[in-house]
């Protein structure tokens, strides 16, 4: 597969003796989302700061596009379009005033209407002339991502883009990160802490703590398809154990202390234990696999088991 | 480089905050001038008691040059507390507001940046000093007229002619944007040390009083330093009003008494905006952005 990204042996020690990154190397690969976790405090933004040269790293290779990134800063960044952490832009400007002046900034010129395409694009065409400081944060995350695709970049690198979005508008940038990968063909890098966010978007997954990578991988292979967990939500739970318990299904079947219906079995068994449960006259109202990103997240950091 | 020497502009004239200095100058100089309209007799009575027991004085003392040079020798102490408020926020504004990661990771390098931002500082000084200039003295010479400038001065008096005055306006107005560009140009170096506007703006307005009570204070151990500090030489626009005399003891037309004073002061100051400039972009250069 082609990267577009190759980081080697990344470390970032400041003055005050803290080390922030530690030998990290992972590889992007190209007109994918790439999926980075890490808890608080982990060195996701060091690292995406790095990546950008906002920070320099104490020890390590960034390569870009095959070209070291200290060697061709400019030629990167005219190609990278980035949102980290929050969105901070110009209060005293308008929306189209912020997104005008980031994009001379990025050295493209773009006229009035190819702007206002773009702010339409995030939602933001009635309030385009509205001053930010009037902003919800939602609002200003949404320009924050503006700013960041203006120049039509081949990457894009978003730090926890849908921090202060309500439901709708996390949606909205999901399918649009999707939508970059998938239409565009954009490499796309997301950090989140929002577990379930990345699971649905990420191709390839880079989990990091205290530093150091964890595990890299694309996310089927990272997850054991076989030790997928599922609950069903049924209009009687306790019938639904009785069951499955004097069925096939028995060894699959999980304790769960609140008397839920919980199972463990391969992904691909779960339409099959949908008719099983079906033909029970078992009225299922949902049959969801849940949390297997977090539950692996947690595992894999809680057992400081790096690599 | 040009492109963002003008996003620069544009932001800086864009900030409500810009507006405050030229505010407060059009405010001061306003009140001076309606001060010595309606009490300028008195005032002049005030300043030449001593003269006039000896001497005659005819013709409009208060004209628009006196009250030109009486602006200024009030005023341009108070400039720089102005121009830091913008300089010295130039950098530190940025990374307060969050936008200074966002800026650099924009394909601009951080030397063009940093010279773009001073540049931008620069020209808003010297628009600061414009405003000045067409307050202080062309609307003085509207409102009050023109005539010989008459300056007491330590322990003598200067009479310069009409036709005499006004290129030493354009001199030290020229030699003022220097001083005030100097006061830029530290408080632009101070800027990048803080996330927050007032450490900057404080530490400026410090460093610029620690070193004018220095500068005026006639302690050896000062005296030493004085020559090589920036403050001592910021008050040099004041040569541009000393004339030479001849045999007879009158003023020589178009003559500056210590016209080395200016180019040395000159130097000096310009000595200090290189070396304050050269400084922000080697730290700068090396800063971890992580506001």
């Amino acid at each position: 597969m082609e990267s577009v990204i190759q980081v080697e042996n990344l470390t970032k020690q400041f003055s005050n003796g803290f080390t922030a990154v530690k030998n990290l190397s992972f590889t992007v690969p190209k007109g994918k989302v790439y999926g980075f976790l890490g808890q608080n405090g982990a060195g996701k933004s060091t690292t995406m700061r790095m990546l950008l040269t906002l920070i320099a790293p104490t020890a390590g290779n960034i390569t870009f596009f095959g070209k070291p990134l200290n060697e061709n800063r400019k030629y990167v960044l005219q190609n990278v379009g980035a949102l980290i952490e929050k969105p901070d832009v110009y209060k005293y400007l308008s929306a189209y005033e912020n997104l005008k002046l980031f994009a001379a900034l990025s050295g493209v010129k773009k006229n009035k209407a190819q702007l206002y395409s773009q702010l339409e694009v995030v939602g933001l065409l009635p309030r385009v002339d509205d001053k930010v400081k009037n902003f919800s944060q939602g609002m200003k995350q949404r320009l924050g991502i503006a700013i960041a695709l203006v120049h039509n970049p081949e990457v894009v690198i978003l730090d926890e883009p849908t921090n202060g979005l309500d439901p709708q508008g996390i949606a909205d940038i999901r399918n649009l990160i999707i939508n970059l990968s998938e239409e565009h063909k954009k490499t796309v890098i997301v950090s989140s802490h929002l577990l379930n966010e990345i699971e649905q978007m990420a191709s390839s997954i880079l989990i990091v703590d205290n530093g150091k990578k964890v595990i890299e991988g694309l996310k089927e292979e990272l997850f054991d398809p076989a030790q997928t967990i599922v609950h069903v939500e049924t209009n009687n739970d306790e019938s639904t154990i009785k069951i499955l318990q004097a069925s096939q299904w028995s060894v699959a079947l999980q304790p769960d202390a609140s008397g839920k219906v919980k199972l463990q079995l391969h992904r691909n068994s779960i339409p099959d234990l949908y008719k099983f449960l079906a033909n029970q006259d078992i009225q299922v109202f949902a049959l969801k696999p849940i949390h297997s990103l977090e539950d692996y997240f947690l595992k894999v950091t809680q057992h400081v088991h790096t690599i | 480089m040009y492109t963002l020497f003008k996003i620069e502009l544009y932001k800086i004239f864009k900030r409500p905050r810009t507006y405050i200095a030229f505010a407060a100058m059009t405010m001061l100089i306003g009140i001076i001038q309606v001060g010595l309209k309606s009490d300028g007799k008195e005032y002049i009575d005030f300043v030449l008691a001593e003269f006039s027991k000896t001497f005659s004085i005819d013709g409009t003392i208060c004209n628009g040059y006196f009250v030109c040079y009486s602006i200024l020798n009030l005023l341009l102490v108070h400039v720089p507390l102005l121009i830091a408020l913008i300089a010295a926020d130039m950098i530190s504004g940025e990374s307060n507001m969050g936008t200074l990661r966002l800026l650099l990771s924009k394909p601009i390098s951080r030397t063009q940046f940093i010279l773009a931002k001073f540049f931008a500082a620069t020209t808003y000084t010297i628009m600061l000093l414009i405003w000045i200039a067409i307050l202080a003295l062309f609307l003085s010479m509207f409102i009050f007229g023109t005539d010989d400038l008459f300056l007491v001065k330590n322990n003598y008096a200067v009479q310069l002619k009409e036709n005499d005055i006004f290129w030493r306006y354009i001199g030290a107005f020229f030699f003022a944007a220097l001083a005030m560009v100097t006061v830029a140009a530290l408080g632009f170096f101070l800027s990048q040390f803080a996330d927050n506007s007032i450490g900057p703006i404080v530490a400026t307005i410090s460093v610029i009083l620690v070193l004018t009570i220095l500068s005026t204070m006639s302690i050896p151990l000062f005296n030493t330093i004085k020559p090589y500090v920036f403050t001592t030489h910021m008050v040099a626009w004041k040569e541009f009003f000393d004339v030479k005399v001849n045999a007879d003891n009158e003023t020589i037309q178009g003559s500056i008494q210590y016209p080395e004073n200016i180019v040395r002061s000159s130097i000096v100051l310009l000595s200090h905006i290189v070396l304050f400039v050269s400084a922000s972009i080697y730290f700068f250069r090396k800063k971890d952005i992580l506001s």
